[in-house]
């Protein structure tokens, strides 16, 4: 089991502070997300969890400064996010590849800064890393699901960022694909060290990586409980400690254990 | 081409050329050195015609499609004008520009020019935005976001707007030398008949249209078949 202490003396990454979002559509205007308070520890994987459309999405958006909170504000290593920035990227939830870049263009987008030989040695890197080897010169067209998502992740850890945004990046995948993606997810957090920040609507999903889980509401969200995963990987998602955090989200969230 | 012959054989009049005739025809302007010239003469008032409005259209149309505002206030305009045939400016352009040249290059460009500022208006409409989103994410400056995102995003889409469009550029250019200038085949055609119903001629002038807007098709096909575009056709 890891000991807390260990994750509590790492320090705050990212702060989120007081955010609300207000969408105005035809004139009505929205509640997305209200007084959204969160902190996230350096290395953290943290998991946001809610309902389909409940606004996870919006403040991952907000986090990695694609939207303007309508108030509040979001700190990262203390200083105010204004925008997008390399030292942080969003894997998105589908068709996130350039379709007219190879495997290997698309793992060299972010890399233009670096010399030629650089370059070339990061993307030889990451090609092996998620499994791409031999796949180098194909294009997303000709690549499966899983294989687009691994190229999109590995575009992201190329430019060694130190935080990844996930939106839902396996959401458009088969369900032992979705399973194998995890657990390569987990392996690349643990060899990489990254601060990971990872919105799903999959119980069972934030429960198997997650170091917490920050339950949302419906729209508009709030953040309705943050549950501390504290069973070490790999989970054994068959052990009664997972199986009562994993209940007692679904509790939380007001779903029965019925089908 | 025997059905060709066959019909030709049984209809009255006679006016008609028989293959063989064409062929012969081709010949005659092939060794007075008129075949080539006139070609040349097509080719080249396409390309001038085509290219100008290309280079004018395309990113204007961009500039629509990325401004909204813009789109809302000239779409109409262009909604209204895109229905009218190129052909029916021909009055215009002679007006204008005499008859000449000018006047043919002039309906060219306007055949080209609607057609194109649409394609690439779509085009940009058709950018996914996590493509943007991306781009900015990954520290790129605007005008990198220009040559790698939004450049190769309206790839496709232009490429095949710029084919039927060339297409069409190919059309107007016969209908323009038939009015507007002494020279090209649209030229041949109709002079061929004014001077003594040379039908052999005629014919033979609509064989080298064929075949030269089919060599430019196939040309503007290879384009879409190159690997880095073609990807707006994939299973994507």
């Amino acid at each position: 089991m890891t000991p807390p202490s260990r994750t509590t003396a790492r320090e705050t990454k990212l702060r989120v502070q007081g955010v609300n979002k207000v969408f105005t559509r035809d004139g009505k205007s929205v509640n997305v997300l209200e007084d959204i308070d969160l902190e996230i520890r350096d290395g953290e994987f943290v998991c946001l969890l809610g309902p389909s459309g409940c606004g996870k999405s919006t403040l991952l958006n907000i986090v990695a400064g694609f939207t303007p909170p309508t108030s509040g504000q979001v700190y990262i290593d203390g200083e105010p996010v204004t925008g997008p920035d390399p030292r942080r990227i969003f894997v998105f939830q589908e068709r996130g590849v350039f379709p007219w870049l190879t495997v290997e263009g698309n793992i060299g987008f972010g890399l233009f800064r670096l010399p030629p030989k650089e370059k070339a040695r990061r993307i030889a890197h990451y090609v092996k890393l998620v499994g791409l080897s031999g796949f180098e010169q194909a294009y997303p067209a000709e690549l499966s699901g899983g294989m687009k998502q691994r190229l999109e992740v590995a575009r992201a850890l190329a430019v060694n960022p130190d935080m990844l945004f996930l939106d839902e990046p396996f959401g458009a995948l088969d369900s032992i694909t979705r399973l194998l993606m995890r657990s390569e997810l987990l392996r690349i957090w643990e060899a990489e060290k990254k601060t990971i920040l990872f919105v799903t609507h999959d119980i069972e999903e934030s429960v198997q990586l997650a170091d917490r889980v920050v339950v949302m509401s419906a729209r508009p969200a709030k953040i309705q409980r943050v549950v501390e995963i504290d069973i070490p990987h790999p989970r054994d998602i068959s052990s009664p400690r997972y199986l009562k955090l994993r209940d007692g989200i679904f509790e939380e969230i007001g779903l029965a254990h019925k089908v | 081409m025997l059905a060709w012959d066959i019909l030709i054989r049984w209809s009255p009049g006679g006016l008609l050329p028989r293959p063989w005739e064409v062929v012969q025809g081709l010949t005659e302007l092939a060794q007075k050195g008129l075949l080539f010239k006139y070609i040349v003469a097509s080719l080249f008032r396409v390309t001038w015609g085509y290219v100008a409005a290309a280079v004018l259209a395309i990113p204007f149309g961009l500039m629509l499609g990325w401004h909204r505002r813009g789109e809302l206030a000239l779409n109409p305009l262009i909604q209204i004008l895109r229905p009218i045939s190129p052909l029916a400016w021909i009055p215009i352009s002679i007006l204008w520009f005499g008859v000449g040249d000018v006047a043919a290059l002039f309906l060219i460009f306007m055949a080209s020019f609607l057609p194109l500022t649409v394609t690439a208006m779509n085009a940009v409409k058709n950018i996914l935005p996590t493509h943007l989103n991306a781009g900015r994410n990954f520290g790129l400056s605007p005008a990198q976001i220009v040559l790698k995102v939004i450049y190769p995003s309206v790839m496709p889409q232009l490429i095949a707007g710029l084919r039927i469009t060339l297409g069409i550029a190919w059309l107007v250019v016969v209908a323009a030398e038939m009015i507007a200038v002494n020279s090209g085949l649209g030229f041949l055609i109709i002079d061929a008949r004014n001077a003594g119903n040379r039908y052999d001629l005629v014919v033979a002038g609509m064989v080298m249209i064929g075949l030269i807007g089919l060599v430019l098709d196939l040309g503007m096909r290879r384009l879409e078949k190159l690997k880095s575009l073609r990807w707006g056709y994939a299973s994507e």
